[in-house]
């Protein structure tokens, strides 16, 4: 087990490698010159004799890999570079946002999967009939529904229409209801769909008729077996999904003013601070890669048949 | 057999809804009640009548004339760069699969980063850095779509570029070339059209996030996206000026998804999703 945990953090490092490179080759797809970039977003004039004085400051005359090494090995330590707007480490200014973010996405995450584990458990079992048509129409709707829609109109219907929560209510609980139902609204209805998939799969599974033959109580194959069966398959979906989470958070925060890491990118978009954005990058991407790798892992650990599969 | 036969009538059913949405976007500019940047003073935040259908916005242009030139931005976008992002995907897949060696790892390296990247945060990173405008959303959202198809291809080459039959038109002379295009691709093509037809409505839904953001389709040009964000401030005032965007985007996307699934269960192939 050990040597297979090792041999995929090893595989990661050339993922890892493009994923920084292509992530610093960002900055310079900017247009303009960084230093300048920078100066202006302090609101300095800008002076030839000032640019090329940030720019050797900056260590922009070096050559390009060179500056990519150094990058790289500084943000190893931690050290995303520093803002443009206003000096402070970047790392600095992710780590404020990463709490509210962190707490929205997994609000969101435990909301999607209470609603959506006992939902499509049902459709499986009441597979073609009335029920089971209905709440799969809704998922489609959910599905087709993007999260910024869902988001006005939460805000229309419970904010301005029934006036039950305020329409801005900045990182309190009462504010974080909203924020979490648009977020997990497409999750479930995705969650639904390939949920309900995997417990067919599972039900049609010979070891279910055996069981039933046996006599053994319809509930108890379908929380005992089927439910524990399904375990990893629901795991590894949850972490293919963490993606759309942190892509629907962005768009999601800036709409409810959420102080997290995803209006963080957006105010910094506006403010062309490129550093933040691309500290946000990478932070997000290896999260994503990190919690992947994870959930494989855990796939190999509790689930000795694929351990024999290559 | 005949849920085949059913598949076979929900494909027919929705590829002709989504034929309608494609005319209707073309048709968009005789089809428009009223001109869609024109602003009136004496109509503002309008609710629906007889000369607007759905009411005019903030600066009383009518919704129903943008709405309708939006389905042409949402509608065309969304199929261009699902027709790009093929296009270049299976090629390089093919190529690939087929030569093998430095250029194979080079591109499958790529991709494998490429997909480390949660797509949507990419892809707003992207459009940011470059500043908005259709091209640079288009670019963002490339960037990464392109993997699904090289990766599916490439996988579906080399399981059947050893093959008899390539084997015998090789042996009958044919070049590369022909054999890639002519013997391999129609073999490989279903289960990429499939994905490719799944594709649209998600793309459709990234782009019109990026208008939303102000990071895609710039002002005056009319996008249901950046409509809905225009009109979110003055929502209790008129709310037609985002449910009208906002039911023609979903009802497009529903259409696409529902062909998507249909055209899957009609050739058997399971969608890859991400």
């Amino acid at each position: 087990m050990a040597k297979y945990i090792g041999k995929r953090l090893l595989q990661m490092i050339p993922v890892l490698l493009g994923l920084t490179f292509l992530t610093f080759l960002l900055l310079y797809l900017s247009p303009g010159d960084p230093a300048e970039k920078k100066l202006k977003a302090q609101g300095v004039a800008v002076s030839d004799e000032i640019v090329e004085q940030v720019r050797e400051e900056m260590g922009l005359n070096r050559p390009f890999l060179v500056q990519y090494a150094d990058w790289l090995v500084s943000a190893l330590h931690g050290d995303l570079g520093t803002s443009y707007k206003d000096e402070r480490p970047v790392a600095e200014k992710l780590a404020d946002g990463m709490g509210n973010t962190l707490l929205l996405s997994l609000a969101s995450l435990f909301l999607a999967l209470i609603v959506s584990v006992p939902l499509a458990l049902y459709t499986a079992v009441r597979k073609n009939r009335f029920s089971d048509y209905l709440i799969r129409f809704l998922s489609f709707i959910g599905n087709s529904v993007p999260s910024f829609l869902l988001s006005v109109l939460l805000i229309y219907f419970f904010c301005i229409r029934l006036k039950w929560f305020p329409v801005i209510a900045k990182g309190t609980v009462q504010g974080l209801f909203l924020p979490t139902l648009a977020l997990a609204i497409p999750l479930i209805s995705r969650f639904i769909r390939q949920f309900r998939a995997e417990f067919l799969e599972q039900l049609s599974q010979e070891y279910v008729t055996g069981a039933r033959v046996r006599g053994v109580k319809e509930h108890l194959i379908l929380f005992c077996n089927v439910l524990h069966n399904s375990m990893m398959p629901i795991l590894t979906i949850v972490g293919l999904s963490v993606g759309t989470l942190m892509g629907g958070s962005v768009v999601i925060e800036t709409i409810f003013m959420w102080p997290g890491l995803g209006k963080l990118v957006m105010d910094s978009i506006t403010a062309r601070d490129y550093p933040v954005i691309q500290g946000f990058v990478i932070l997000m991407a290896v999260l994503y890669v990190g919690i992947n790798l994870a959930i494989d892992i855990c796939y190999r650990v509790f689930d000795p048949r694929t351990r024999d599969a290559r | 057999m005949t849920s085949k036969k059913k598949a076979k009538k929900r494909t027919i059913f929705f590829a002709v809804l989504a034929l309608l949405l494609v005319v209707v976007s073309i048709l968009a500019p005789w089809l428009c009640p009223n001109d869609p940047n024109a602003t009136n003073a004496l109509y503002m935040k309008a609710a629906p009548c007889r000369q607007f259908p759905f009411g005019t916005d903030s600066l009383g242009r009518c919704v129903c004339s943008r709405v309708l030139m939006g389905a042409r931005t949402s509608v065309f976008s969304a199929l261009l760069l699902v027709a790009i992002t093929f296009l270049i995907g299976t090629v390089l897949g093919m190529l690939c699969g087929f030569y093998g060696g430095i250029l194979d790892t080079i591109v499958m390296r790529l991709a494998d980063t490429m997909l480390a990247f949660p797509q949507m945060v990419l892809a707003i990173a992207v459009a940011g850095i470059l500043g908005g405008g259709m091209g640079n959303a288009m670019a963002a959202l490339g960037i990464t779509g392109w993997t699904l198809y090289a990766r599916l291809a490439r996988s579906q080459v080399l399981a059947i570029k050893k093959e008899p039959y390539i084997l015998a038109a090789r042996l009958g002379g044919c070049s590369d070339t022909k054999i890639l295009f002519r013997h391999l691709l129609p073999n490989i093509l279903p289960p990429l059209l499939v994905n490719a037809t799944t594709q649209i409505g998600v793309t459709m839904m990234g782009f019109a996030g990026l208008s939303f953001l102000g990071l895609g389709v710039q002002l005056p040009n009319a996008e249901w996206g950046s409509m809905i964000n225009e009109a979110r401030g003055y929502m209790q005032l008129a709310p037609w000026a985002v449910l009208a965007p906002g039911a023609a985007m979903v009802l497009t996307v529903m259409i696409f998804n529902y062909l998507g699934d249909s055209v899957q269960d009609l050739m058997d192939v399971k969608a890859e999703r991400r």
